[in-house]
């Protein structure tokens, strides 16, 4: 082969790689808390709410889960900035990806919402628990629990789509590896490097996952399994 | 400044037909390399298992764009110059390939042992018990998902952008550079897209329904 692999711009490059981790980190955490809470909204309004919000939660759920994050990402930045609200690349990319997170996590926690068994409703009604309460402790968490396991892939696969926000220049591991290529011209390492960090990241965030649940469902910690 | 006319909406329209093509190559090519995948992550053989177990982990812990940076410049820098079509053709083709190989090895793991057990007694060997009995049962489940994930891969070649491939979102980008009206713009290359992803994400449930409404009534 007459390509020579050459590695050693990682001498004095390896932190800006660890910083670029970091800020996907950063990034994508907060997202994925964000777009949770929406999507948990979203979908007791899809299940329980009037028509008219059902419809509207159905539209939004179809409109983002049918376009290319890339676009949303591009109406986010771009678009809003051209009328007038201008926002940094960090803050479109937040956006983007909570709006992106909270369609594909109305799908899943409606299907965990609809998984309850509707005894399990008419039990809390004759305990004398309000709507509130019900759909609290009732439905949400048990619903949560359920659907664990397609949340999780779906955090882990947001992780990944966060590279995207590089092509606004969203402070994060891709941007990182852009800049780190164009001073080295070593583009081929780079993304090699780079993918190796990301392939790592979706390790670490599936066992933080299967922790986390482990350490909110007591059953599934006790028995090893779902209700 | 130019003012954006029914022109530059023909033109968005028009590539679109190449995000369309990009797509039909990486379907193709990942249904390709795609089945083999499958057939390995269910095969006796340790080996193939793991490689196969290997593969998909590989390509779905990393990002498609990383993916596309490496077939890119990757693959430019190791000698062969590739066009931004091959390129993009190539990183979507290894990417469906993952996807649609875990899809389809759960559809031919659903298929029920019994019929494995029973074209065993017929003396059927492995090849004829994949072409005769397991693949055709396997298939029909697998229509559901595949074409929903048809969905996922017109969504993704709007990457092969990044590399300077001209598709839709490639040309929303270059239609902004002259008229700067971005939102309006990139609003309708969003239409654009949805117009192709929606019928597919109705297409899939809707088999969807079939397929199980048919389960219920045996």
């Amino acid at each position: 082969m007459l390509y020579k692999f050459d590695f050693s711009f990682l001498l004095d490059k390896w932190p800006a790689f660890l910083n670029g981790a970091w800020l996907t980190i950063q990034l994508t955490v907060l997202s994925i808390a964000l777009g949770f809470v929406v999507g948990t909204l979203c979908a007791v309004a899809r299940v329980y709410g009037g028509r008219v919000l059902r419809l509207l939660v159905g539209f939004y759920v179809e409109l983002i889960r049918n376009t290319p994050l890339l676009v949303q990402i591009f109406i986010v930045y771009f678009g809003l900035s051209s009328l007038g609200f201008k926002l940094s690349a960090e803050t479109s990319a937040v956006i983007a990806l909570v709006v992106n997170m909270g369609a594909y996590t109305t799908e899943i926690m409606r299907a965990g919402i609809q998984s309850i068994h509707h005894t399990q409703l008419e039990a809390a009604d004759c305990l004398g628990l309000t709507r509130v309460q019900t759909i609290l402790h009732v439905i949400l968490l048990p619903a949560i629990e359920r659907v664990y396991p397609a949340l999780s892939s779906q955090f882990v696969l947001l992780m990944l789509a966060s590279s995207i926000t590089s092509q606004i220049s969203a402070e994060e591991l891709t941007a990182v590896a852009n800049n780190v290529q164009s001073d080295t011209y070593r583009s081929f390492e780079v993304y090699i490097i780079v993918a190796a960090i990301y392939l790592a990241l979706s390790l670490l965030y599936r066992l933080a996952f299967k922790a986390i649940g482990l350490i909110i469902f007591e059953r599934r910690r006790r028995l090893g399994t779902a209700l | 400044m130019i003012q954006l006319s029914a022109h530059h909406v023909w033109y968005l329209v028009m590539a679109a037909q190449w995000t369309v093509l990009l797509s039909l190559i990486a379907f193709a090519g990942g249904a390709l390399v795609g089945l083999p995948i499958a057939l390995m992550r269910v095969s006796p053989s340790h080996a193939l298992r793991i490689v196969a177990g290997g593969y998909i982990q590989l390509i779905q812990g990393t990002p498609l764009l990383i993916l596309l940076f490496l077939t890119y410049f990757g693959l430019g820098i190791l000698g062969y110059k590739l066009a931004p079509l091959v390129a993009a053709g190539l990183a979507l083709t290894l990417y469906a390939a993952a996807f649609l190989g875990e899809i389809w090895r759960g559809c031919i793991e659903a298929v029920p042992r019994t019929q494995w057990e029973a074209s065993d007694c017929l003396g059927l060997d492995r090849f004829q018990q994949y072409a005769y009995v397991i693949l055709p049962q396997a298939f029909k489940m697998a229509i559901p998902p595949t074409v929903g994930f048809m969905v996922q891969i017109v969504k993704n070649t709007s990457l092969a952008s990044v590399v300077g491939f001209v598709e839709l979102a490639r040309a929303g980008q270059i239609v902004n550079n002259s008229t700067f009206e971005p939102f309006i713009i990139f609003c309708i290359v969003a239409a654009i897209y949805f117009a192709m992803c929606y019928p597919l994400s109705l297409a899939s449930r809707f088999l969807e329904r079939r397929a199980n409404a048919g389960r219920a009534s045996h």
